[in-house]
């Protein structure tokens, strides 16, 4: 059983991250559809968590005492297959099909058809309360692995998410940890022009949770963060990383359109290099 | 007078022995512990009832979560709001995932009487059965609520029991086994079919009493399982001759829209659909709302001779 810990190399994580990135802009090209700015913007979490953190095994993903992790913006799911690929829950190979008829690729992901994949997420605020549910199962069965949830930030606007948020501070859920994609930017517009967050951290904080704050891109400091839970015991934890919605691609950054437009050859081709050539400067 | 049963204590007790063996079994509700007679599950096994307070998305999506980290929760819920409120998390987070969640719809159809429409739930086998993955299922009895309620324990995958609080009498004897997925002849007849589930049930046993009476021999099945339907029971009935369902639910999706989609497909034959028909209630208490609606014996008799005239 190869379980992968918080010692892995920061600096390959940070490559792998980079591979992740241009996987995820292949497969948008190709399906021509996708959401490649959240892609970008939370595969330094997907892969801090999936090669450096959680403790899975690709060889038995079903493994009872595996670590849970949830992807609630399951939009972002090229990424995710990327991720999977890395981690070798799926083949690259695979990869290649990602949106195409009867693959197991779907737009979102479908934990019936992907190892690795829990919850069939996509509507907006599914994941933490799953997550909630997952910890107290832990909580329940006196049993030691750990539940992560990725949230983006204009899915908060969701209700049910806080409903959550009161249930897992009231159970004392301190094996689960919400990760909030704090990019600032959701489908339309400004997430504090469309419905404001701010201030999201004294928001979960007054819910009961341990916040801490911290750079989505900076891969020892996401390790680190998500290896020390739980910040204080008997709290649940809430990282609010702070992002860049299409992080590593100089014409994605920060660029609302980039939501769901899909690249031309073109722009595939530069954004290809780009990526490398930061992984190049490392 | 016929000794008549709230289905909601069989359940409660079906539950508590099961948990008793099975250590995996926890109960979800929200804070609906005395509307779920659930006090004696709290008692026994406090530390197995997780209740999130008011919310019933969130009821659904913890019980995904508690499911996949390997228990089996039996959540519990005024129907209406179970189902109503949490339906895209019962599509995505229950049918969609495959995550092995009982959920127990309680005081279902027009039990809530006078509280109102916002009380009924009338739609709720419409929405559920709509939905891929799930199995649905409509106890008539204290004997056939506990025997599915182990029934959804064994079986891996979503099921949505629902139950009732309107008292009815024992149609199955105290040994009966459900089937899932099969309907149960309580009584045999030539001349046309009556098909009921839940609280429907004994009224379509005395009404196929009173249609003996008038010289019509009318078959009587129970139907509980309305996902997946019993097709062969069903093409078998409609061989025979005209089908009148009764469900005490919406006449649009329910039962009736059931039988029919497999009625029409198969061995088309005359049909009546009795249930609520596509409007609000009025206030009144259920007693009263089965009358002004039609769910008796004596027009299920009417509906039964219409058809056959």
């Amino acid at each position: 059983m190869s379980l992968k810990y918080a010692s892995a190399d920061v600096s390959a994580l940070m490559t792998i991250a980079g591979t992740v990135r241009k996987q995820a802009l292949r497969m948008v090209h190709a399906a021509r559809l996708g959401h490649p700015g959240g892609d970008m913007s939370a595969a330094d979490i997907l892969t801090a968590l999936y090669v450096g953190v959680l403790r899975i095994d690709p060889a038995n993903p079903c493994w009872p005492e595996r670590d849970r992790f949830v992807l609630s913006k399951g939009h972002c799911s090229a990424a995710l297959y990327a991720v999977l690929a890395e981690a070798g829950f799926i083949s690259r190979e695979s990869l290649a099909t990602y949106a195409k008829p009867l693959s197991q690729l779907n737009g979102h992901p479908d934990r019936n058809k992907v190892p690795g994949v829990e919850a069939n997420t996509g509507p907006l605020g599914h994941g933490l309360p799953i997550a909630v549910g997952m910890a107290k199962a832990a909580k329940i069965t006196t049993a030691a692995w750990k539940t992560f949830v990725l949230t983006g930030d204009g899915e908060l606007q969701e209700g049910s998410n806080w409903e959550a948020a009161m249930a897992g501070a009231h159970f004392g859920l301190d094996n689960l940890t919400v990760i909030v994609d704090r990019n600032r930017l959701q489908q339309g517009d400004e997430t504090e022009r469309t419905m404001s967050l701010d201030p999201l951290a004294d928001r979960w904080r007054a819910f009961g949770w341990s916040v801490r704050e911290i750079d989505g891109h900076d891969m020892g400091e996401l390790v680190e963060t998500f290896a020390s839970v739980p910040f204080v015991p008997g709290r649940p934890n809430c990282v609010i990383a702070h992002t860049h919605k299409g992080r590593g691609v100089s014409f994605m950054e920060d660029n609302v359109e980039w939501h769901h437009r899909v690249p031309t050859d073109a722009e595939l081709k530069q954004a290809l290099a780009e990526i490398d050539r930061a992984l190049e400067r490392q | 007078m016929t000794q008549k049963f709230d289905c909601r204590s069989a359940f409660s007790e079906a539950l508590c022995a099961l948990a008793e063996d099975d250590s995996r079994i926890v109960a979800v509700a929200n804070d609906s512990i005395g509307s779920s007679n659930l006090k004696a599950f709290r008692s026994r096994f406090p530390d197995r009832l997780v209740n999130v307070g008011i919310a019933e998305q969130n009821m659904v999506g913890v019980s995904a979560g508690l499911a996949n980290g390997g228990l089996i929760p039996f959540v519990c819920g005024a129907s209406c709001f179970l189902t109503g409120r949490a339906l895209e998390q019962i599509k995505a987070d229950l049918g969609y995932s495959r995550h092995n969640v009982k959920l127990c719809g309680m005081s279902s159809g027009v039990a809530y009487g006078e509280l109102g429409p916002t009380h009924h739930s009338i739609e709720d086998l419409a929405w559920t059965r709509a939905i891929a993955n799930m199995t649905v299922i409509v106890p008539a009895d204290p004997a056939e609520t506990a025997s599915a309620v182990r029934f959804a324990a064994a079986f891996d995958g979503p099921v949505f029991l629902r139950l009732s609080r309107m008292p009815v009498p024992a149609v199955h004897p105290q040994d009966y086994n459900f089937q899932p997925g099969k309907a149960v002849e309580l009584r045999t007849g030539e001349d046309i079919t009556l098909i009921a589930n839940g609280t429907m049930v004994c009224r379509a046993l005395d009404a196929a009493e009173a249609l003996q009476e008038r010289g019509v021999r009318a078959a009587v099945l129970n139907m509980p399982t309305v996902r997946p339907i019993d097709r062969d029971a069903i093409v078998l009935a409609a061989r025979r001759g005209p089908i009148v369902t009764v469900e005490e639910h919406t006449t649009i999706g329910g039962l009736g829209g059931a039988v029919a989609e497999v009625v029409v497909q198969t061995a088309p034959v005359r049909m009546r659909i009795l249930g609520v028909p596509a409007e609000f209630a009025p206030t009144g208490s259920a007693e009263f709302l089965m009358e002004h609606f039609g769910l008796t014996p004596r027009h299920i008799r009417d509906a039964a001779l219409t058809l056959m005239a």
